[in-house]
């Protein structure tokens, strides 16, 4: 067998690549950078975990260019060059040519990459230490309760975090399995039933963080939102501190009779309020809702008309999730409305 | 050779007649339920898994109208998630892998020169078995009933109290019965290639589609009992109170992911496989010369078969198992590019020394490099766990699995229906026509899959309904739409492309392509007994070799025309010498009884009639025993003694 | 031309060479790859079995389930491993021709193939007083994987009882023909190797 090696079609490759090299590479990264600026990105990263993966990111995408330029130039000689009638066809078997190119440089390429993968993997395993503040998260269909460790109270679909510090999130789910993922600052961890995981997020700068569910959980998984606030240590105390309080009393009278319809009503079966008799654990705890930034974990914006909407049926917003429509009178409605929006 | 009366030099006007005797089916209902003719079958395969392709392709389209716009409200979410499920489940288990087990039944006893496969009994079986259990899956959309928790399922949202209803039961029933006919045409490859090739085919000479078969078949072998023990599993648990996958009486839900991805992975190689197969057979005919590295590949194809069963938990790679079993499965699925690199590297060689005729089937082998190359390189990426915990379950991952789906078995799919169209029809398709099809479906591909890479990197997680708008998402989600609509015009293009071919196409010669392997140098399309003469191999590509060709001609032997009954050879394992000749089955009704039996008994258990699915289980054993019965020969004939 | 005459030309000799050791027959790679497949499917069984052992932690059997009494499940093994030998012996007569062999082989087999599924009712009756499939997973796995095992047994005893009877009509077997007797034989002595396989797992391995 011939294994001499295919000068040709080498150096007509190294030609090639050059010409084809920045059409390419410039049509991909314009299209990364440029459009997603606003949007949960991962190549937008916050914080040391998503920064470390988005390096990594580049990394692999610089390479695969690379090769990819050099399968396209191969390519693109055969289909200029071998197309031509009166070519003659060769019959050797360029097998130095085919075990270098398509093993021999992967290779190197790949324990390269693995190496640094492994880096990075290591450094997101790692632990936050014994002193960092530990988040509990315990996913539900199709919502996520937040609490702090120590602390008694609950919220929902929200957890707040201070800005330069490694937080550690406790995971656990309720029922089926999901994926606890803030592509801006942390890759994903699942929840697993029966088992507890581990995962933790450190933010650079402040903000909010728009992050999902990633794992499949059923009818409603497209609606399981939760939002990160990265903020200054002391607003980071506050919330812990709110928290830990009871939720603000009524202070108008329309309040007042929300209240009462609350309380009154099946509402506080399945939903807590502190510092109220409302103590049910189906739904999530009500404390804080006015503050929140959505209805649903991420199915409307938290204003009066869509909240209106959510207690009156939320099935029409959110179709399948387990709060049933409210026999609410229309005439309290605007007072549960008002007591609920005054919880913040 | 002609396709006219003239007997063809090797075997006699009398032999010709004989061989139609023996093997020759009048047309007539009962012919129609009851063939055995691998061909036939094998078209069916086609037919019958195009069919699937085309509702699961309907129910992308269906998901892609819904997810142009951010907040639609075309569909619901029941609605979107039975879709999606339906879509995936269907295409990977009902089109993919039957499709291309349409291209080996109908290829592999013609391209090793036999004329049928090992059982043909079995293969008709597992015909009736696929379609049927098809039908028993997609006939649950209608009813709203049909699954709806993704195509791998997971526990616990799978189990009877997150997903009460008929749903899930459909799909454990659905595949359990679907995988009695994959495991069955395995097995029945696996045998073909092994006992009846051609004399002189000793393994170095197998044509490497054949060689792609076989190595899916052992795939199949060993990775689809996993997948069949987890869905009874999960039966046991939804119907039966079992606690196999319940974390509160000792059992585990992780167990379920093990062994779905232990069958998983190695899947995704099951259809690839085979499809990286018609690159090797395609591609020599239009380069004019054989692919390079013919050991090579062999080595390739047989080392992702087995490095494919070590690199499962690729797929849990944020389910926060330890880290060091992250960095070995890491490893081994960063390893399993090298076998890809090499064949993608030979084929770049085979062109680049050949001479290149770009008709259709040529492009989409083209197509194939470009797309399957992209897709192979995101693959690289996740098997970083570092990186994938970034975008699993997000479109980053849906874009890579389309590439390599689309790219590494669509593509070459599409490359061997032009290739082999006149084989199996008779008749040409028209050029034209292809060329824009395929213009359009390569498009279409990458107008559609390209964008999710971009929103996937952006944050859009995969298998949601709907989604708020945001920067990045809409804009291109409304582009990857579009682009679905493409494709699915390019693909319809492909459809009339083949109608057009079989009602008005030019009849094809026995080898229109001046290809290199055994089925070209027989009728276009082969008579029942694919070979008048059955050849002796002399080389890699029979069919530019003088003296295999002339094995069929001038050279022709009594022993290898075997007209005086229903008679192929058997020939050794390795080096394909000639054993003997035996009896093939006649045509017969019994698979068709035994995969309605099946049927049955599965409907059965579906619906919980388990009264009946007892009986069921009964005819099914009773149809086996009848078939296997002993025919009663003379006590000299069988040599008894006592 | 064709060259004519030589083995072709004796069909009648062809006919009855036919099954004389010439190669394997594709029968017999079928059954070679069907058991393979099923071997899978037990491995993966009973790698199941270890996998949620090992990630239940606790005590095993958990749920104050005892730990399996071994007398039965001996007696079991006693009974069972030995099947195989009347099976060879059978075979190895119908290979001579000898049809007696072939009959009194494959009753042996079966009578004592029916003595390990009755035992293993009894062992049962006894089990299920204390647990059930639907007790733990624990239960779950030892009837899931016992009681598919006997679904084999149960399967291999229909095969034997089927060529027993083909057997008795004559006219079926001899040493010409009988791969039927072979790739059943190769089907039994994978039931019982696989029950071997089990009795380490389900019986002795809780005690190490
Ligand atoms: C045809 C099917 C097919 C094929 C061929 C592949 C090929 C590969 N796949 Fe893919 N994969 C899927 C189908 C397929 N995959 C599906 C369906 C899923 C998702 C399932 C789901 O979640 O629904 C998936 C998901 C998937 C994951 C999990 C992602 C996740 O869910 O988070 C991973 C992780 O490692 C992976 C890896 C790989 C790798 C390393 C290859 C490699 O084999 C690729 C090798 C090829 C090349 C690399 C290109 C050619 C090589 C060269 C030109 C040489 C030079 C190359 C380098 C230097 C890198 N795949
Ligand atoms: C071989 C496998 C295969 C193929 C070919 C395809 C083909 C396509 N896939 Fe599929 N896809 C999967 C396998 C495949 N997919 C899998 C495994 C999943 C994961 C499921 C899960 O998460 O569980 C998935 C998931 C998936 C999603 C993600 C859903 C989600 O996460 O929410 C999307 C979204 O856009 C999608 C789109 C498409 C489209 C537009 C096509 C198109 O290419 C389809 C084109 C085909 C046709 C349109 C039909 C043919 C048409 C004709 C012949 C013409 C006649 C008809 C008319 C036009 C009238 N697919
Ligand atoms: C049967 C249980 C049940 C009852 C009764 C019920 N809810 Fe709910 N509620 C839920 C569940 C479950 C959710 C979470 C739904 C989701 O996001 O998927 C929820 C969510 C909410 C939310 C949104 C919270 C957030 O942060 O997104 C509000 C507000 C709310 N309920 C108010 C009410 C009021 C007011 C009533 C009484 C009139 C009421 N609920 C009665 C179960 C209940
Ligand atoms: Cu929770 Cu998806
Ligand atoms: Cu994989």
């Amino acid at each position: 067998m011939d294994t001499r090696r295919d000068v040709t079609t080498r150096s007509a490759a190294e030609r090639r690549r050059r010409q084809l090299l920045p059409v390419v590479v410039l049509g991909g990264g314009l299209a990364l950078a440029g459009c997603s600026a606003g949007a949960p990105s991962t190549l937008d990263p916050a914080g040391s975990g998503a920064g470390r993966v988005a390096n990594l990111w580049w990394l692999l995408f610089w390479i695969s260019m690379a090769v990819f330029a050099e399968v396209m130039a191969v390519l693109a000689w055969a289909l200029l060059v071998r197309r031509r009638r009166d070519v003659r066809v060769r019959h050797g078997q360029p097998l130095r040519f085919v075990t270098v190119a398509g093993a021999g440089i992967p290779l190197v390429i790949l324990v390269t990459v693995y190496a640094v993968g492994l880096r990075d993997l290591a450094a997101l395993g790692d632990d936050p230490g014994p002193r960092a503040p530990t988040i509990e998260v315990t996913g539900h269909k199709w919502w996520w309760e937040v609490r702090v460790q120590g602390v008694d109270g609950a919220t929902a679909n929200e957890l707040h975090i201070p800005v330069g510090e490694k937080v550690r999130v406790r995971l656990r789910t309720a029922d089926v399995l999901h994926s606890f993922w803030v592509p801006q600052l942390m890759p994903k961890t699942d929840l697993i039933a029966g088992e507890v995981r581990e995962t933790w997020l450190h933010a650079e700068r402040a903000g909010n963080y728009r992050a999902q569910c990633a794992e499949y959980c059923g009818t409603q998984h497209a609606h399981m939102a939760f939002r990160v606030v990265a903020e200054p240590r002391h607003d980071y105390d506050a919330w812990v501190a709110r928290l830990a309080a009871p939720a603000p009393a009524p202070q108008t009278d329309a309040q007042r009779r929300g209240q009462e319809a609350f309380l009154q009503g099946s509402c506080a079966g399945c939903h807590a309020i502190r510092g109220t008799a409302a103590n049910g654990r189906i739904g999530p705890d009500l404390s804080d809702v006015g503050s929140r930034w959505s209805i649903g974990a991420g199915a409307v914006p938290n204003d009066g008309g869509h909240l209106g909407g959510w207690i009156a049926n939320s099935q029409t917003v959110k179709p399948g999730n387990y709060m049933p429509p409210q026999p609410v009178d229309a005439s309290r409605l605007p007072d549960l409305i008002a007591y609920l929006q005054s919880l913040r | 050779m002609s396709t006219t009366a003239a007997p063809a030099p090797g075997a006699s006007r009398e032999e010709l007649a004989a061989l139609e005797e023996h093997w020759g089916e009048r047309p007539s209902l009962r012919s129609w339920f009851s063939t055995v003719d691998h061909k036939r079958i094998g078209r069916r395969y086609l037919v019958t898994a195009g069919f699937f392709f085309v509702l699961a392709g309907l129910s992308a389209l269906a998901m892609r109208t819904q997810l142009a716009r951010p907040e639609s409200r075309l569909l619901s979410p029941q609605e979107y998630n039975q879709l999606f499920t339906m879509h995936g489940t269907a295409m990977i288990f009902l089109f993919a892998t039957p499709m291309l087990f349409g291209f080996g039944n109908f290829l592999v006893p013609l391209m090793i020169g036999s004329r049928d496969m090992a059982f043909p009994k079995l293969n008709a079986l597992g015909y009736w078995v696929f379609l049927f259990s098809g039908l028993f899956m997609w006939a649950s959309l209608p009813f709203g009933a049909a699954p709806n928790a993704g195509w791998f399922a997971y526990v616990p949202l799978t189990e009877e109290q997150n997903t009460p209803g008929l749903h899930m039961d459909v799909y454990s029933l659905g595949l359990l019965f679907l995988g009695i006919a994959t495991a069955a045409g395995s097995i029945n490859f696996i045998v073909t290639a092994l006992k009846l090739r051609a004399p002189g085919m000793s393994l170095n000479r197998v044509p490497l589609f054949v060689w792609a078969i076989v190595a899916t078949a052992f795939m199949v072998i060993f990775a689809l009992p996993a997948l069949n023990l987890d869905n009874a599993m999960l039966f046991l648990d939804r119907r039966f109170g079992t606690h196999f996958f319940d974390p509160g009486a000792a059992g585990n839900v992780l167990l379920w992911q093990h062994l779905f991805w232990i069958f998983g992975h190695p899947d995704v190689y099951i259809i690839v496989m085979p499809a990286l197969g018609i690159v090797s057979a395609v591609l020599p005919a239009f380069t004019r010369r054989g692919v390079v590295g013919y050991a090579l590949i062999v080595l390739a194809i047989v080392s992702i078969a087995i490095i494919s069963f070590g690199v499962w938990v690729h797929h849990m790679f944020a389910t926060g198992l330890p880290r060091l079993s992250y960095s070995f499965f890491s490893a081994a699925s960063t390893i399993i590019t090298i076998p890809s690199g090499i064949q993608i590297f030979a084929w770049l060689a085979t062109m680049a020394l050949g001479r290149l005729v770009l008709k259709v089937p040529m492009l989409f082998l083209i197509g194939f490099i470009v797309t399957f190359v992209l897709g192979g390189f995101t693959g690289t990426m996740f098997a970083l766990t570092a990186f994938d915990q970034q975008v699993t379950d997000s479109y980053f991952v849906v874009a890579h699995f389309h590439y390599v789906l689309i790219g590494g078995a669509v593509f070459p799919m599409l490359a061997g229906i032009y290739y082999w169209l006149p084989k199996i029809t008779g008749r040409m398709y028209h050029e034209g026509l292809g060329r824009w099809a395929f213009w359009l479906v390569f498009a279409g591909m990458h107008v559609t899959f390209f964008p999710m890479h971009l929103y996937g990197l952006f944050g859009m997680p995969r298998r949601v309904y709907t989604y708020r708008s945001e920067p990045g998402w809409d804009g291109w989600n409304l582009v990857s739409t579009a682009g679905s609509y493409l494709l699915a015009i390019g693909l319809l293009l492909v459809l009339i492309g083949v109608v057009h071919a079989i009602r008005r196409g030019r009849p094809a010669s026995p080898d229109p392509w001046e290809g290199d392997s055994l089925e070209w140098s027989t009728d276009s399309p082969p008579k029942p007994y694919n070979f008048p003469v059955l050849p002796q191999v002399h080389s890699v590509h029979p069919t530019w070799d003088e003296a295999s060709r002339e094995s069929m001609g001038g050279g022709a032997t009594g022993d290898r025309i075997l007209a005086d009954g229903r008679r192929t050879l058997l020939t050794s394992e390795l080096d394909g010498r000639r054993e003997r000749a035996v009896e093939m089955p006649e045509s017969s009704l019994q698979p068709l009884v035994l995969a309605l039996a099946m049927l049955v008994f599965f409907t059965a258990m579906l619906v919980a009639w388990y009264p009946v699915a007892a009986v069921a289980a009964v005819a099914v054993a009773v149809t086996i025993a009848v078939w296997l019965w002993p025919p009663r020969r003379p006590d000299r004939e069988l040599g008894v003694r006592a | 031309m064709s060259i004519r005459g030589g083995v072709a030309a004796a069909t009648g000799t062809e006919a009855l060479t036919t099954e004389l050791p010439v190669g394997r027959s594709t029968g017999w790679w079928g059954m070679v790859m069907f058991v393979a497949t099923e071997a899978t499917l037990f491995a993966c069984l009973l790698g199941s079995y270890f996998y949620l052992r090992f990630q239940y932690g606790g005590p095993w059997p958990p749920g104050g389930i005892t730990k399996p009494e071994l007398l039965v499940p001996l007696v079991m093994t006693a009974v069972l491993l030995p099947s195989s030998l009347p099976m060879v012996w059978a075979e190895r007569g119908i290979r001579k021709g000898q049809r007696w062999r072939l009959r009194s082989g494959l009753a042996a087999t079966l009578v004592l193939g029916v003595t390990f599924l009755a035992l293993q009712a009894e062992e049962y009756a006894g089990k299920l007083r204390e647990f059930t499939m639907t007790t733990n997973a624990y239960g779950s796995l030892f009837y899931l994987i016992t009681g598919f095992h006997g679904l084999h047994v149960l399967v291999g005893l229909t095969m034997i009882g089927w060529l027993l009877a083909a057997s008795l009509r004559g006219g079926s077997f001899g040493a010409h023909r009988h791969d039927r007797v072979r790739n059943a034989a190769i089907y039994w002595h994978f039931v019982d190797l696989v029950w071997a396989a089990i009795l380490f797992t389900v019986y002795l391995s809780p005690r190490l």
